[in-house]
């Protein structure tokens, strides 16, 4: 089955132009459309490869879900290669997830300052989440301290 | 009330669900993400902290929605490839149907072992 699907006529001038009445903003954004949806394909396969590793190694291996405590993250962290593992896909995912939700944001908000306003509270929620677990990931201190005890719980050198 | 536009070749269709399963399943994923960082934030407020509040995953309440939650991951994740073959693969489109189908079959087979070893893990003697 063959068909021609026809470019839409509503709304285009007779030169093919999107009349001015049906843009949105200047349309002076240059590539950005473009590079969002690559970024979308491109950390979509990385992310398919670094989620279903995460899951597979904290739910599947050994104890499953019972094996996963302060420990257990203590003894992930301790290998840099589980640290850049978490790192890529804490940037990966949150920026995947953000410009997913931006796009679903752009559908749905039809106000220029819902859509304004929703997109800043997303944004600032993403820049909350991945400023915090970058720090969390290389601040990580197995033996953590309060007030020069060592707290209960950590995994400290022998004195 | 207006009419189903005749012919179309995409409402209501295989195409159509599919992408409204990824838009669903995405926000889902999210929310969750954002969650998540909290809670192993907690690994820089105390041992202690971490290990309650992570204990609240293992209650068998939340291990259904652990399972529910990994459901919708492997359907984004295979989708998302069936999304970019459409895309990038010259027949993509063409067969976007059978790719469906594909994704369909891929989600049951991996999700099911999921569901079969974390539920039985979550739920079983411990």
């Amino acid at each position: 089955m063959s068909t021609d699907i026809q470019t839409p006529r509503s709304g285009r001038n007779s030169s093919g132009k999107i009349a001015p009445q049906y843009r949105r903003g200047t349309g002076s954004k240059g590539n950005f459309e473009m590079f969002a949806w690559l970024f979308m394909r491109l950390s979509g396969v990385v992310l398919v490869v670094l989620i279903f590793g995460h899951l597979f190694v904290n739910l599947m291996v050994g104890e499953g879900i019972h094996g996963i405590d302060f420990g257990f993250v203590a003894g992930k962290w301790a290998d840099p290669f589980w640290q850049f593992w978490d790192l890529a896909m804490l940037w990966l995912a949150m920026l995947h997830g953000t410009n997913g939700v931006r796009t679903i944001i752009n559908d749905y908000a039809e106000k220029d300052a819902t859509r304004f306003w929703l997109k800043v509270v997303l944004y600032a929620a993403t820049v909350v989440i991945v400023v915090l677990g970058t720090l969390v990931i290389f601040t990580f201190n197995p033996c953590p301290v309060a007030n020069g005890v060592q707290l209960p719980g950590g995994f400290c050198p022998a004195p | 009330m207006p009419t189903k536009p005749a012919g179309t070749l995409y409402r209501g269709r295989e195409g159509m669900w599919s992408w409204v399963g990824h838009r669903i399943t995405g926000v889902v994923i999210f929310f969750f993400l954002l969650v998540h960082v909290l809670d192993t934030s907690l690994v820089r407020v105390s041992p202690e902290a971490y290990t309650a509040v992570i204990g609240a995953y293992k209650n068998p309440l939340m291990a259904l929605g652990e399972t529910g939650l990994v459901a919708a991951i492997v359907f984004h994740a295979f989708n998302g490839l069936r999304v970019i073959a459409i895309d990038f693969w010259k027949k993509g489109a063409k067969y976007q149907r059978q790719m469906l189908w594909t994704v369909l079959v891929l989600w049951l087979v991996v999700f099911g072992a999921f569901a079969i070893r974390h539920l039985s893990l979550a739920l079983g003697g411990h």
